[in-house]
């Protein structure tokens, strides 16, 4: 079986996800193809070489709709010969992309091809494409669906997180991003968005508040009180009957930041990079996507990362960094505590708390991140995992070549 | 035609009356539809008919549908014939709505449910001025939903998100709301109803609905592509866990809105009937419908009261001892219009417990319930007192002083001196046995057990107890005097904790005997409420404080010795007390905590003597509360506490909050299955001891495939989910 390996990756920064974010003028397949663009340049890629693009994304209408990723490579001026599709795993689609490109060279149907993201929030809000999962009564009321927030709160009841445990997790995301940017250790990967002009409109992650301290988050209202009173406690309990009442210890401050972004990874066979003059970078070992229980939603990523390591045969010990979405403090939270590893090696640079969490995109840009710390502190192996709606959890194992 | 009659006028507009000929109320029936089909058929047809006046020769428009013949749904439709029966009454007003003429509703008196949907099949509504004329499809507190066209037509009238709150709450509302949510549209004086209905057929209305119209359409027509309706729908979901899970209806109503609401209207109408099926072939609809309409109707109308006995007024009451119980029987007592005499050890006592009257009546006034005169008028309708001398000529008497029959026996010589001798004396225990205290009298034919429920100005039951001295005709006093209380009685037999406390203690010694096993106490809370418990057992232990059922237990086992098997639960009631120094919320706190000002929350300490263990079944926890009830109850049944399996129902679900889902503790074992019952009681005897062990009776009754209401076995009819 061919190896698929990781060639090269690039992202935009994360714009704050609101109407004065400084990406919210930008088209989200603009975002897409600036980020394909960067990925052929920088590499002086023939995308005659590529078999598929194919892109995550979590809110797949209006704008984003319509298989996004074909739209984008064709914007970018890619070969038309380059297949595109769009993928749809909710918050872990962008690396299930990745997943999705891996295979393909795997089984030797492709020989190269890019898995990425995009998620444009402030343009196509979240819940623009609703479904049965959480809007339909027969579906939802059957499956004790509540929104994510009262599935983070519940992981914190539950397992006894304080807010104090919480905010602090939140601190350390912010400090650590803070060193990452100081340090100009994103530099490599990120590659700014300009505008219509071509003029820069964002350089840097912008959702970051580098003087977040634990007192200052511990200041900020609790999100999700008022869903829990709709019903949604309710519908906790129903489904939990251990929670006596739902401690809502999350807030803005705790939890993913709504961004738009989008990211790209180049993945080939040996074949491909000895074709294009590249130097793989890393080798994708295997992944794996399971189910699990729907109501809490977020604990999936344990789960999966012990399916992903079983896979391919590895322990925990063979991995070096462990990346997991920092969807909100007590997904985090609960991974380390089940999984117990140190978390000194857990979202190094920092996560979506501090950086902020643009859905589909995400899962390709984390694993960018990690795979550049990993060189940087020259490492070799490296879990990618996120959590994603309605139960549902991905990870990925990469290892430097 | 029986129930309907037409009057063509000279302009004509024809007026179609409806005028039930068997009962005071119109109500919607096999034969008034038939009826109601051949009308519309002759005025559709007759081209000197130009529009049409609907209206009802009775108080009230129209109550909606026969609740006997609904209970009948389960067990006897298949749900292709259920849904045949809601397709029938909805083409009927199908051809109401697209006959071609226009129809005017005059809404003369209440229209509720399928009165109400008829309504909304015409054209235009007109509703009288008056408060008690309420509008509204209250179908939902039956277990159903509005089946002939309601939940459609409303949703389309006043939008999806009213449709919604009124649909699911089975609010009625009066006429100036219900102008303001446009599902009348207009409201005028009695006088003027027929001659506005006449002005609007006279001004050329349209007889064509909207959604009967091209590019009809509302927001929610688009169903998930809406994404503000998606986020609605995802709400009001959430929200059905909150009303309770066991409760059909209510996801179902949810549903046919949301469907409906994206479908042309004719199949929008056909996917409400098949919701409607489901639910009107479910036990669900038929334990509610029965027990909490028409059992409870039939108690209140005496169905326990002895034939050939004259009928009886109490004008004037004596209340002996104005604690909590007294106070609120006196307020009852006077707001029925009675004459309330209050005793109690000293003026200042009785004053106080006159002052609970007060309070709750300035609170009505406050909140617009009642005007102040009448305030006025009931509380002047209580006298306070020392003197039992004031009790002359009272016709019946309330006793309800101390718990302790030394001092019950004096109160009841004291009263007995005064009061004439066919008054009658009831004595509100709820734990003595009434024949002990009707020793302390010198007629104790005429002495009965009436137990309240506190608080007494809301709690609707009253249980009855017989004791083996009291006559017939002192029973029919009593219920003629719940009656003018206009609450619900039962009766039941002397013995210890009568019915309702007795099954009562079944629930809360379950609760504590689970902690023991090591269960998580938010769990058997949970448990609780997952079966319809409003509260949890738990939390009803330290609302009653440990005193209480240890008390009970105590004398037990000092009057029947090796006889009386101590529930399971006493160990912990007995440690917590004695032990922990937590004896319940009056104690300073039980196994909850009660923060000054903050909400209570279980005791943390719980888990320390009570270490919480895994791999509990929920499930099973829920089936053990309510099993240890109905079991409870069949052997009231079986000692002759009880004598009928409907004051059983009514009084756990009025007594102590069973869920009514369940019709009650009888009619749940019903609805499993007798036998599928015992062979679920002889598992968790097996596992957790004899105290679910099924009686002789009920084996027996499950051998001979009987059921307690003697219907056909749901198992016969098995219905899919």
């Amino acid at each position: 079986m061919p190896d698929a390996f990781i060639y090269d990756h690039v992202r935009t920064p994360r714009g704050r996800g609101r109407p004065d974010g400084s990406l919210h003028e930008v088209t989200s397949v603009e975002l897409l193809t600036q980020v394909l663009q960067a990925l052929r340049d920088r590499n002086g890629l023939d995308t005659a070489l590529l078999d598929d693009v194919v892109v995550g994304c979590a809110q797949p209408v209006g704008e984003q709709g319509g298989v996004i990723a074909r739209g984008a490579l064709l914007n970018a001026g890619y070969a038309q010969s380059v297949a595109g599709q769009q993928v749809h795993r909710f918050c872990a689609s962008g690396l299930e992309a990745v997943n999705n490109v891996a295979a393909q060279v795997m089984t030797g149907m492709s020989k190269a091809g890019i898995g990425g993201g995009v998620e444009s929030m402030s343009r196509t809000f979240m819940g623009a494409d609703s479904g049965a999962w959480a809007a339909d009564p027969r579906v939802a009321i059957h499956n004790y669906f509540a929104p994510q927030g009262i599935g983070a709160d519940m992981i914190a009841t539950i397992d006894g997180f304080t807010r104090t445990d919480v905010d602090s997790y939140a601190a350390e995301s912010q400090k650590r991003a803070a060193k990452s940017w100081d340090d100009g250790n994103f530099a490599r990967s990120v590659v700014p968005v300009t505008d219509v002009m071509g003029e820069i409109l964002l350089d840097h992650d912008e959702h970051r508040r580098p003087s977040t301290t634990v007192e200052s988050l511990s200041t900020l209202k609790p999100a999700f009180p008022a869903m829990g009173a709709m019903g949604f406690e309710a519908v906790a309990i129903a489904r939990y009957p251990e929670i006596e009442a739902l401690n809502h210890v999350h807030t803005g401050g705790n939890s993913s930041g709504i961004v738009d972004g989008s990211g790209a990874v180049l993945v080939g066979s040996k074949a491909f990079g000895e074709a294009a003059g590249l130097k793989p970078r890393a080798k994708i070992r295997g992944w794996a996507s399971i189910g699990s229980e729907p109501t809490i939603m977020l604990t999936a990523p344990a789960i999966v990362t012990a399916k992903a390591l079983k896979n391919v045969g590895m322990t925990k010990e063979d991995i070096d960094l462990w990346e997991l979405n920092e969807a909100f403090a007590s997904v985090v939270l609960r991974f380390m505590r089940v999984m117990d590893v140190d978390p000194a090696t857990v979202n190094v640079a920092g996560g979506a708390i501090a950086l902020g969490h643009p859905l589909g995109a995400t899962g390709a840009m984390i694993m960018g991140t990690v795979l550049d710390e990993l060189e940087r502190r020259d490492l070799n192996t490296a879990l990618v995992t996120l959590c994603a709606g309605n139960g549902l959890g991905t990870a990925t194992i990469i290892e430097r070549v | 035609m029986r129930h309907v009659s037409i009057e063509i006028g000279q302009d004509g507009f024809a007026v179609l009356t409806m005028d039930n000929a068997d009962e005071s109320m119109n109500l919607v029936s096999e034969s008034w539809l038939a009826e109601m089909d051949q009308a519309i058929a002759e005025l559709t047809k007759n081209a000197a008919v130009r529009g049409v006046i609907l209206t009802s020769a009775k108080k009230a428009f129209m109550a909606g549908a026969d609740l006997k013949l609904l209970v009948q749904g389960f067990g006897r439709l298949t749900r292709r014939e259920a849904f045949g029966f809601s397709q029938r009454a909805t083409k009927m007003h199908r051809a109401i709505e697209t006959g071609g003429k226009p129809w005017v509703a005059v809404l003369n008196g209440l229209a509720l449910g399928g009165g109400f949907e008829l309504a909304l099949a015409a054209h235009y509504r007109i509703l009288v001025d008056d408060p008690k004329a309420v509008v509204g499809l209250p179908e939902v507190n039956v277990g159903l939903l509005p089946g002939s066209g309601g939940t459609q037509r409303l949703l389309r009238i006043a939008g999806v998100k009213t449709a919604l709150d009124l649909l699911l709450s089975g609010r009625a509302v009066g006429p100036a709301e219900a102008l303001k949510l446009k599902i009348v549209n207009e409201v005028v004086p009695a006088a003027s109803l027929m001659e506005r209905a006449r002005t609007w057929l006279a001004s050329g209305p349209d007889a064509v609905k909207p959604w009967d119209k091209k590019g009809f359409a509302l927001p929610e027509t688009r169903g998930l592509l809406n994404p503000e309706a998606a986020g609605m729908f995802s709400v009001a979901s959430g929200g059905i866990s909150k009303l309770g899970r066991n409760l059909k209806a209510p996801s179902a109503i949810l549903s046919t809105v949301f469907e409906g609401v994206q479908l042309p209207f004719d199949k929008a109408l056909a996917v409400e009937s098949k919701y409607f099926a489901n639910l009107l072939t479910d036990p669900v609809a038929r334990n509610i419908i029965r027990s909490t309409f028409l059992s409870k109707a039939a108690a209140e109308k005496g169905a326990r009261r002895p034939a050939g006995v004259a009928k009886s007024v109490v004008r004037k009451l004596g209340v002996l001892g104005a604690g909590m119980m007294g106070a609120g029987i006196a307020l009852v007592s006077a707001v029925a219009g009675m004459e309330v005499i209050l005793i109690d050890r000293d003026q200042e006592t009785a004053e106080k417990g006159r002052g609970y009257s007060a309070k709750v009546l300035a609170k009505d006034v406050e909140k617009g319930r009642r005007v102040q005169a009448d305030a006025d008028a009931i509380l002047a309708r209580i006298m306070p007192t020392d003197s039992f001398a004031k009790l002359e000529g009272c016709d019946l008497i309330v006793e309800a002083v101390f718990e302790d029959t030394a001092i019950k026996a004096e109160t009841t010589r004291k009263a007995e001196a005064v009061i004439p001798p066919g008054a009658v004396f009831a004595t509100n225990t709820s734990t003595l046995p009434i024949t002990q205290l009707a020793k302390a009298s010198e007629r104790p034919d005429q002495f009965i057990g009436l137990h309240f429920f506190s608080p007494v100005e809301r709690m609707g039951l009253v249980e009855i107890i017989m004791g083996k001295q009291t006559s017939k005709e002192t029973l029919a006093k009593g219920i003629d005097f719940i009656a003018q209380l206009r609450k619900t009685p039962i009766v039941v037999n002397d013995s210890r904790g009568f019915y309702t406390s007795r099954v009562f203690q079944t629930l809360i010694h379950e609760g504590a005997a689970m902690l023991a096993e090591g269960v998580p106490p938010a769990v058997i809370e949970n448990a609780a409420k997952a079966g319809g418990l409003p509260v949890g057992p738990l939390a009803l232990l330290d609302e009653l404080s440990f005193d209480l059922p240890l008390k009970i237990v105590d004398q037990a086992i000092a009057e029947e010795g090796d006889t009386y098997s101590v529930p399971a639960g006493v160990a912990v009631l007995r440690h917590m007390r004695d032990e922990v120094g937590r004896g319940g919320r009056k104690a300073g706190g039980g196994f909850y905590d009660y923060p000054a000002g903050g909400k209570k929350s279980l005791w943390p300490g719980l888990a320390k003597i009570y270490p919480p263990k895994t791999g509990y079944d929920v499930e099973e926890l829920t089936q053990r509360l309510l099993y240890t009830q109905a079991l409870e109850t069949v052997r009231c049944l079986d000692e002759g506490v009880l004598e009928t399996v409907e004051d059983a129902d009514l009084g756990s679900i009025y007594g102590w909050g069973f869920p009514t889902w369940t019709g009650g503790t009888i009619s749940y074992i019903d609805t499993i299955g007798v036998d599928a019952f015992v062979r679920e009681a002889d598992r968790l005897a097996q596992l957790y001891g004899a105290r679910f062990a099924p009686s002789a009776s009920l084996r027996a009754k499950a051998a001979r495939g009987e059921s307690f209401y003697g219907q056909a076995k749901a198992a016969e009819h098995s219905c899919a989910a």
